[in-house]
């Protein structure tokens, strides 16, 4: 028995028919193609915004007005950054518990059956997929003609009590039209997607592990608490961002409700505010071609954001799948 | 020794079951009728309490205001009461669960409202002229609520809008959606990766791209919106689709293969009709969100008042743009037909989203949730089935999946 | 065995488990932390509508090791989950019959399964450590789902690592995280895992099934020298095992698609050596299953 020549493995190839070439180079066709759109994405919105960034220079993102026309157009994206900001978080905020609490009970609580007949777990599920596809103009009037009306008592009652602290303040008297009633709305938009995402990551905690726990006397919270939520802490905040590059996106909900205020506005539930989306879709048309221009350029800034968001929610997602 | 009680007698099988009547059946549960009567106890308690007190605050007024001082009420009650006939282990995870119902109610609750709220609005004035007029030669007065015109124009114009973004972006999507989960190579992963960055691009970002590239130089058109709605369309297909070929078996393909048929043959020929049920679902889903897109279209089809059945020329009017523009509008016959644009669009997306659920009746691993298999980004490799049960080989997996 | 765990503190740790088994409402009273008797009367069991178990009476006596053997698919497994009330986690599961732990039945209608199982503890066929958990809290997670407090941590964790036959191999280890340890170690990190709350009773599902021989040999080791603190009730496809590690031993028999029962039940030598029933002896000398 020779040990002086292990051979070396064979160089297989494979030798694909025309057809098949075809096939795959279409397919590779369409993944490129995805690069380019998104590529080109980039490029002419900053290519369109370049007569904006030109006119503000580095004060595109510090100035808070928004005067397009005239002869010293003076105007600055850091309003409607902030807007967008505030209405984001307000967004989390309620989306945040909700969207887990209900996941939650899909997985968790919700008997399969409710009374032996109604399918309650698909049910619940076909309904939180519903509210993902109702078009947001429909969840931006019913908060204009419905929620609004009652939130306007609640923000009342909010400066009342909390005015000391700046944010629920209100110094005009004018509740509505405001960011707080605009994130509620965002939220309400937000937490399909949150909730989904976190039913699907804890029903994919590993049976044993539950059992491990409930064997040993945890009760349905504290497997939760204990099992479930460890496990699923990368998807859950995986979900939490995507939630959150969804309500810095919103456009039309925002546009509906929001009145359009362009110096900074710190106080939530006072009437007046900015998001860089409402704003894209309320000034269109208007402000002259350096006006479309620096749109455009606000547009290119959110596009931005809301890329590194998704970047960063995939990673943390991945990667957590890999730990855990 | 001690006896070991044993029933029958050796060799022979155990008697019959005695008469049903003699066995009582039990299915334990955590949450017995004793506890559902201190729920509704506590439900009732709290609401009497507050409705007495609540005339004391007067800034805080209305439904709302009631209902959010009613919760903390219930919730400290229910944890109260629990704590006290049982421990506190009890009362927590009780009040654990009541906590996590009512974030489920609260979820669900917008859905509802909504809809009778669109209804509502929209029902009275919804007709067979509103559907086949369009806004032509419409004077909105003051005074006359009920001439509000018709949407027909904006139908149209979505039908169309959707109808090409649909022949343009579905087949890249499945393409796609098959280079990355069939072809593979080098890049599969930076294209999954500008998939994902794509479906958490804003709708009003795919507008005014579409603008920038096409608009400037095309001027406003149908055709413009299909394409900033194809955008938005692209990635939630092809994730939708790379989730439901993930799922064909690889022995089909290996079958398929080693009947010498060329990749392409596979693909077509095995993978994809199997995946069928699962790719309309994606598609459909994906449709249905972009009947609904609004801010893209603004941009545009800029919109329009009478009828434009070209696409590929002067802009056009769509069901979501028309209700975004004639609610904001001060006169009320003007709202209205914004709320009748509203409900067929609801109406529109409400069927697609109906078919496709019914389509799509496949079982799929993990719970169903279609808006979770399109939108999540976790890269799922194949789980066992979801089964409490352990490897008790010989027993069927009782936890069956329903189809959905 | 207990090196290093003076009798005192061993007390007030056994003191303060036993303390917090007697809760408000929970009248399962254990005799201190030794064994108890586990006793099924007329037990069946349904998924759905479908009868699995039909009619199943055995005792499971204290400090002794009963095994359930039989060939796959008669419900051993299930009954070994009524046991300890997880049969009921499936939601169309239901179940009849009384399960008596010294005299109390933990199906009374007043007693809370997570109370139940808290004292009738679980060693699943594939070893489930937590993973995100490291082996010093995986050993104490059942006193932290159970909220019992004890200033003797450091006591308890060696205790049970050292009853479960790891200690030597995991002291220094103690901050690694539960899912770094080899197949065997993770399954009696399992073992102390359930131990260290002081069951009454200790089910084990075919516990080395899915391990080697040299782990399989170790934990039958630990099986036999917990049994004097513990009732151990262990499923075994192993005929040699059921042998080798158990005092009473129970056959369990389903014949087309029936539902499953006790052939015969007794002491081990006897259903080895002089089976009064001519299917045990078949199954034992292995001419079936």
């Amino acid at each position: 028995m020779s040990l002086s020549a292990i051979p070396d493995p064979l160089q297989l190839k494979t030798k694909r028919s025309s057809e098949d070439k075809f096939f795959r180079g279409v397919t590779r066709g369409a993944g490129l193609a995805t690069f380019v759109i998104l590529a080109l994405i980039g490029l002419f919105l900053f290519l369109q915004a370049l007569p904006a960034f030109e006119s503000q220079g580095l004060k595109f993102l510090t100035n808070t007005d928004w005067q397009t026309t005239g002869t010293h157009p003076h105007f600055g994206v850091l309003s409607a950054l902030i807007g967008s900001l505030l209405i984001a978080i307000i967004a989390l905020i309620f989306a945040i518990p909700v969207s887990i609490a209900c996941a939650l009970f899909i997985n968790d609580y919700a008997p399969t059956k409710l009374l032996g007949v109604l399918p309650l777990k698909n049910f619940l599920t076909a309904a939180v997929d519903l509210m993902a596809a109702v078009p947001s103009i429909i969840y931006g009037m019913w908060g204009f003609f419905i929620l609004q009306p009652h939130m306007v008592g609640l923000e009342k009652w909010m400066s009342h009590y909390f005015g000391s602290l700046g944010i629920f303040q209100n110094t005009s008297g004018a509740y509505t039209s405001s960011f707080f009633i605009a994130g509620t709305i965002v939220g309400i938009m937000c937490m399909p997607i949150v909730t989904s995402l976190c039913r699907e990551v804890f029903s994919l905690t590993p049976p044993g592990e539950r059992e491990g726990a409930m064997s040993l006397g945890a009760s349905r919270a504290r497997v939760i608490r204990d099992v479930v939520f460890p496990f699923s802490k990368g998807g859950m905040i995986g979900a939490i961002m995507l939630g959150l590059g969804r309500a810095l996106g919103e456009a039309i909900a925002v546009a509906i409700i929001i009145s359009l205020t362009f110096p900074l506005n710190f106080h939530v539930v006072q009437a007046g505010g900015n998001s860089i989306a409402a704003l894209i879709a309320l000034q269109w048309g208007s402000g002259g071609n350096l006006g479309t221009s620096a749109l455009l350029a606000a547009g290119f800034v959110l596009f931005i954001i809301t890329l590194i968001i998704n970047m960063i929610a995939s990673r943390i997602v991945n990667s957590a799948k890999l730990a855990g | 020794m001690t006896d070991i009680l044993v029933e029958q007698e050796p060799g022979t099988a155990p008697p019959k079951v005695a008469s049903p009547k003699i066995i009582k059946r039990i299915r334990p549960r955590e949450f017995k009728p004793s506890d559902v009567l201190i729920l509704l106890l506590s439900i009732a308690a709290s609401f009497s309490i507050l409705w007495i007190i609540f005339a004391q605050l007067t800034l805080l007024n209305g439904a709302l205001g009631f209902v959010m001082l009613w919760i903390p009420t219930f919730l400290f009650l229910y944890w109260f009461v629990n704590r006290q006939m049982f421990t506190r282990q009890v009362a927590v995870d009780r009040l654990i669960g009541a906590l996590v119902t009512l974030g489920a109610g609260i979820m669900m609750l917008p859905l509802v409202l909504l809809t009778i709220f669109v209804f509502q609005r929209g029902l009275p004035l919804l007709s067979w002229s509103v559907l086949t007029h369009t806004q032509q030669g419409v004077v909105y007065t003051s005074t006359t609520g009920n001439n509000i015109g018709g949407v027909a124009h904006a139908l149209v114009g979505t039908i169309e809008q959707v109808g090409i973004a649909a022949a343009l972006g579905i087949p890249a999507a499945v393409l796609t959606a098959l280079f990355i989960n069939e072809v593979g190579g080098r890049f599969t992963k930076s294209v999954r990766v500008v998939v994902t960055a794509m479906s958490g691009t804003p709708a009003i970002v795919a507008g005014v791209f579409i603008y920038s590239i096409w608009v400037t130089r095309f001027h406003y058109s149908g055709f413009a919106g299909a394409l900033a709605l194809a955008i938005i369309l692209l990635p939630t297909v092809t994730r939708g689709t790379e989730e439901v070929l993930k799922i064909v078996h690889n022995d089909l393909r290996e079958a398929a293969i080693a009947l010498a048929a060329p990749e392409w043959r596979t693909v077509w020929s095995v993978v994809l009709p199997t995946a069928r049920s699962g790719l309309i679902t994606s598609v459909l889903l994906g449709v249905a969100v972009s009947i609904g897109e609004t801010a893209p279209l603004i941009m545009t089809i800029f919109g329009n008042q009478v009828m434009n059945a070209n696409p590929f020329s002067g802009p056009q009017m769509a069901l979501s743009l028309l209700s975004y523009k004639q609610i904001k509008l001060p006169i009320q016959s003007q709202i209205n037909l914004g709320y009748t644009s509203a409900l067929v669009l609801f109406i529109l997306v409400f069927s697609i989203f109906i078919m496709a659920r019914v389509l799509g009746a496949q079982r799929t691993k993990g719970n169903g949730g279609l808006i979770a298999k399109i939108g999540k980004v976790l890269s799922r490799t194949s789980t066992a089935d979801v089964s409490l049960i352990g490897e008790d080989s010989g027993h069927e997996r009782e936890e069956v999946v329903p189809h959905e | 065995m207990n090196s290093g765990v003076n009798a005192k503190q061993d007390r007030e740790v056994n003191a303060q488990l036993v303390a917090s088994s007697t809760t408000a409402n929970s009248s399962l009273r254990v005799d201190g932390v030794t064994a108890a008797e586990l006793d099924a009367k007329g037990v069946h069991a349904w998924f759905g509508d479908r009868l699995v178990l039909q009619d199943i009476n055995l005792v499971m006596e204290r400090t002794k090791v009963t095994a359930l053997i039989g060939p796959s698919g008669c419900g051993k497994s299930t009954f070994l989950r009524i046991l300890n009330r997880m049969h009921e986690i499936v939601p169309s599961a239901s179940l009849a019959g009384e399960v008596h732990l010294d005299g109390e039945d933990i199906y009374d209608p007043s007693q809370r399964a997570a109370t139940v199982r808290r004292h009738i503890g679980m060693v699943f066929q594939r070893p489930n450590p937590f993973p995100a958990m490291t082996v010093r809290e995986n050993v104490l997670s059942g006193l932290r789902f159970n909220r019992i407090k004890s200033k003797f941590k450091d006591e308890i964790v060696e205790e049970a690592l050292t009853k479960a036959g790891l200690w030597n191999e995991v002291k220094d280890r103690q901050k690694d995280l539960g899912g770094a340890l080899s197949g065997g170690q993770q399954q009696r990190l399992c073992i102390a895992r359930a131990l260290a709350v002081k069951p009454a009773v200790l089910l084990m599902d075919e516990p080395c099934s899915a391990l080697d021989p040299g782990s399989t040999l170790r934990i039958e080791q630990t099986v036999k020298e917990i049994s004097h603190e513990v009732t151990v009730v262990i499923v075994t496809h192993n005929m040699q095992q059921a042998h080798r590690v158990s005092d009473k031993t129970a056959f369990f028999l389903a014949q087309d698609g029936n539902p499953g029962y006790i052939v015969e039940a007794g002491e081990t030598q006897e259903i080895f050596d002089n089976p009064k029933d001519p299917r045990t002896a078949d199954y034992v000398q292995g001419r079936f299953g």
